[in-house]
């Protein structure tokens, strides 16, 4: 009975103040709807309300890309011969925030499309939605500059984010067709927090600042050394609200590449259908770079898109 | 606030005597803090040092203990907030939810189910860790019924009813080995603290929504003399999902950063509460697969879960894996020659990296495809095929070396070795520094079975 009379202790919530805070990164002007990418200025809703929900952005290809798995192809199969329908049919039908348009046929070794014909791509696209674009390239680091400073001009006045610049191509190319035409660049480090770091300041010499940078940390998929990804970008996110000027961006995620995993599209019987399994691959690894950090995620199925979509505006409510 | 061997020496005896086997006390308490070794190995401790130790070496989070002696689960341990700034201990327990109004023939073979269930991934077996009964009857004799079925199985059980009279029929039967108790409440906590007491089981203090309870509660079983305490702040999805991401976080941070004894336990989620009553069951599938992903990536030592269909079990099983690895240590195998089915000397030579993950998706498909081969694995200090490429791991001098070094060339009469699609830029620097034959082979390992058949049929 002595301890029905223990006293009330009184509950105090364990709020921490943060020196830092991550700048916010507006896409799409002009024609576009805007988007707002990061500003938060505390780790967690119970500290601070959390500014912007994640955003959720669809991967459309200038080329019908054969090697998409089949739980893809059937949502998509109708408009895959052209990337307006695509992507009007992602907004349209599933609801994207943004678009994103991959100029994979400008790939030397894939249709080698000139940087010409990327940006009427991109004018078709602008054309058929009202969202915002992540523009990305073929990977290729020759090609990739030429493409993206096309595509930045097609699309003057609509503040794209261009996909990517990195330390293997020339970003000084990249930087300056964002700075020209008004656009956001993502700067993409392979998991190495320092060679985020240096990348960004490398950037920012030229002359953008932080609300024109966001940050792809690297996504590797579940099961794939998605331990690393969490470690990186909880650390990034960490440093800036502790004052890191250099990683107070927005970070951005290619979850996409849950699709390479075999778990996710490989058929086995003793596995489940891939139906279930292949977007359900994908939320989780969406959705745990989400609690680790990331603000923009670049995915593929229609289920995992929406159902990500959901959980992130509950988590920032 | 991590503990030093110095804070530990202090605590020890002090005497040098050696009986631990170490050369001193100090070499003693490094080796307790790295947990090498254990409090038990030194037998010179009164009773008054060890409990001091004991208190001092507890790890931020408690290591909480259930089921029969010989298939326990451990959950708990936790030191840090974030893995990379140690690891995190103890993979969170996996439970699924079974009712006890079902027939005993049903419970046992949807038990022998949840038992039977794995995953084989990177050489590792991932597989479900108890089973949670659930009084849905309510009749204290159900419960007991169906707890005595579990019994014979001498798996981990989670006992779940908030009647005091159900838990001690269920007790009765279960209670020597060791079932971990769900739940006492503001309403029912001194019984089921007796129970606990005096059955020697762990019990899940159920408070939802209100940390402020929550503490208050604890204290006060605290003060009954209990230690082996887990807490459950309440479950809640769709629109309240925020609310359980905000609880876990606070217990956790009040654990680690502020060693707040009243937060100092595991925290369990039920994601089986995500689960629509006549919903869809592939939707149901989906939300609780999202809803478990969520609250392991947010610090739950332990999960109840509704579904067992193997696709909806996989990510989290696998997201488990990954999180539970010790980023201290790099996941690898041993370099070398590895065989295939019954080699002689005119078996193919493939090569791979000895990076956990990339060896044993190709040691799986070798396997599946019934291959006969040498694999040599090349030390890459453990990374896959094109982070060793692009990181300089993976080249001719290298390849090389470990064809000399593995004696491959006493084996084999032809001199022709298969690489991986993806390190196809290495081929020419390979054939050169190797003097063999260089093979590109496909891009993703399964297509080496076909491959090799192709192969012999040219
Ligand atoms: C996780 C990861 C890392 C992790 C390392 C994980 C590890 N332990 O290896 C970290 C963060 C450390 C890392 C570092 C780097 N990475 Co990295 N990384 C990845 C990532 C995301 C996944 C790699 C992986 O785990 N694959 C899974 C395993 C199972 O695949 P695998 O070994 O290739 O095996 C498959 C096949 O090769 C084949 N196979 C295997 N053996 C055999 C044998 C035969 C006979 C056959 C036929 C087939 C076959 O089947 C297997 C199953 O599909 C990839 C991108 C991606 N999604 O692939 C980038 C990637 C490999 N990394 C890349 C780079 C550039 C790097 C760095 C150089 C970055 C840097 N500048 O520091 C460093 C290099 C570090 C070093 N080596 O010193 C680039 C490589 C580009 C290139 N091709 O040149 C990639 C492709 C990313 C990219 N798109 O740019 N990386
Ligand atoms: S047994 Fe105990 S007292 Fe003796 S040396 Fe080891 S730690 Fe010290």
């Amino acid at each position: 009975e002595a301890v029905e009379a223990l006293p009330e202790e009184e509950f105090e919530p364990p709020v921490k103040t943060y020196p830092g805070e991550v700048a916010q990164v507006k896409l799409g002007e002009g024609t576009r709807k805007p988007v707002y990418l990061g500003g938060q200025k505390a780790l967690y809703r119970f500290e601070e309300p959390q500014p912007n929900p994640p955003v959720v952005t669809f991967d459309v290809f200038d080329i019908p890309m054969p090697g998409l798995p089949r739980p893809i192809r059937e949502h998509f199969s109708d408009v895959m011969e052209d990337p307006g329908d695509w992507a009007r049919k992602a907004v349209k039908e599933y609801g994207a925030n943004m678009v994103t348009i991959h100029l994979i046929g400008t790939g030397p070794k894939v249709m080698d499309k000139s940087p010409r014909e990327a940006a009427n791509d991109i004018e078709e696209v602008l054309q058929a939605v009202d969202v915002p674009l992540v523009i990305g390239g073929s990977g290729d680091p020759e090609k990739d500059p030429l493409v993206l400073e096309k595509a930045a001009e097609a699309a003057e006045g609509e503040r794209c984010l261009l996909a990517s610049a990195n330390l293997d191509l020339d970003y000084r190319k990249v930087a300056r067709a964002a700075l020209d035409h008004n656009h956001a660049v993502l700067s993409w480090a392979i998991t190495d927090v320092n060679m985020q770091k240096t990348l960004n300041r490398y950037l920012m010499k030229e002359g953008l600042s932080r609300e024109d940078i966001v940050m792809d940390p690297t996504t590797c998929a579940l099961g794939y050394g998605i331990e690393f990804s969490i470690d990186v970008i909880t650390r990034t996110r960490l440093a800036a609200l502790k004052g890191d000027a250099d990683l107070q961006m927005p970070m951005s995620s290619g979850t996409t590449n849950a699709w390479g995993s075999r778990e996710a599209w490989m058929k086995k019987d003793e596995w489940g259908p891939t139906d279930y399994r292949g977007p359900l691959w994908e939320i989780v690894t969406g959705l745990t770079m989400m609690l680790s950090g990331v603000d923009i995620f670049m995915m593929l199925h229609p289920t995992s898109v929406r159902l990500l979509r959901e959980i992130g505006e509950t988590f920032t409510r | 606030m991590q503990v030093t061997a110095m804070d530990v020496y202090r605590l020890l005896p002090k005497t040098n005597c050696g009986k631990c086997d170490e050369s001193s006390c100090m070499a003693f308490a490094t080796k307790l803090i790295e947990k090498e070794l254990t409090l038990d190995d030194c037998p010179q401790l009164s009773g008054d040092e060890r409990q001091k130790l004991e208190d001092l070496l507890a790890p931020a989070v408690r290591e909480i203990t259930f089921g029969p002696e010989k298939n326990q689960v451990v959950v708990g341990g936790d030191e840090v907030l974030y893995r990379f700034e140690l690891t995190y201990y103890n993979p969170t327990a996996l439970v699924v939810d079974l009712p006890d109004d079902l027939p005993s023939e049903e419970i046992r073979k949807r038990a022998s189910d949840i038992m039977n269930l794995k995953f084989e991934r990177t050489g590792e077996e991932l597989t479900l860790d108890a089973i949670a009964l659930r009084n849905k009857s309510g009749s204290p004799e159900k419960f007991a019924e169906a707890a005595g079925t579990l019994a014979e199985l001498n798996f981990p059980v989670v006992l779940c009813t908030f009647d005091p009279e159900a838990m001690r029929a269920a007790l009765e039967v279960l209670g020597d080995q060791r079932p971990l108790m769900y739940a006492a409440t503001k309403d029912n906590l001194q019984e089921m603290a007796d129970l606990s007491i005096s059955y020697g089981c762990p019990l899940v203090l159920f408070s939802p929504g209100d940390l402020e309870e929550m503490k208050n509660l604890t204290r006060r079983l605290r003060a009954m003399g209990l230690t082996e305490i887990i807490l459950d702040p309440g479950t809640f999805t769709g629109e309240g999902i925020g609310d359980t991401i905000d609880n876990f976080v606070m217990i956790r941070r009040l654990a680690v950063e502020e060693r707040d004894e009243d937060f100092r336990f595991p925290i369990m989620g039920i994601p089986a509460l995500s689960r629509l009553s006549g919903g869809d069951p592939v939707e149901d599938n989906i939300k609780e697969a999202t809803v478990a992903a969520t609250l392991m990536n947010r610090y739950a030592d332990i999960l109840i879960l509704g579904g067992t269909d193997i696709w909806e079990l996989m990510p989290i099983l696998t997201l488990r894996q990954g999180l539970y690895t010790d980023p201290r240590k790099p996941q690898t195998v041993d370099p070398g020659i590895y065989e295939f089915g019954d080699v002689d000397e005119n078996s193919p030579v493939i090569l791979t990296t000895n990076f956990s993950l990339t060896y044993y998706t190709v040691e799986g498909d070798l396997k599946a495809g019934d291959v006969t081969a040498y694999l040599l694995v090349l030390d890459t200090e453990g990374r896959a095929v094109d982070v060793s490429l692009a990181g300089g791991q993976l080249t001719g001098t290298a390849v090389a070396d470990l064809i000399k070094d593995s004696g491959i060339e006493d084996r084999v009469k032809d001199r022709v070795l298969i690489i991986p699609g993806l390190a196809a830029p290495a081929s020419g620097e390979i054939e050169d520094d190797t003097g063999w034959k260089v093979l590109v082979g496909p891009r993703d390992s399964s297509g080496i079975p076909d491959y090799l058949e192709k192969l012999a049929s040219e």
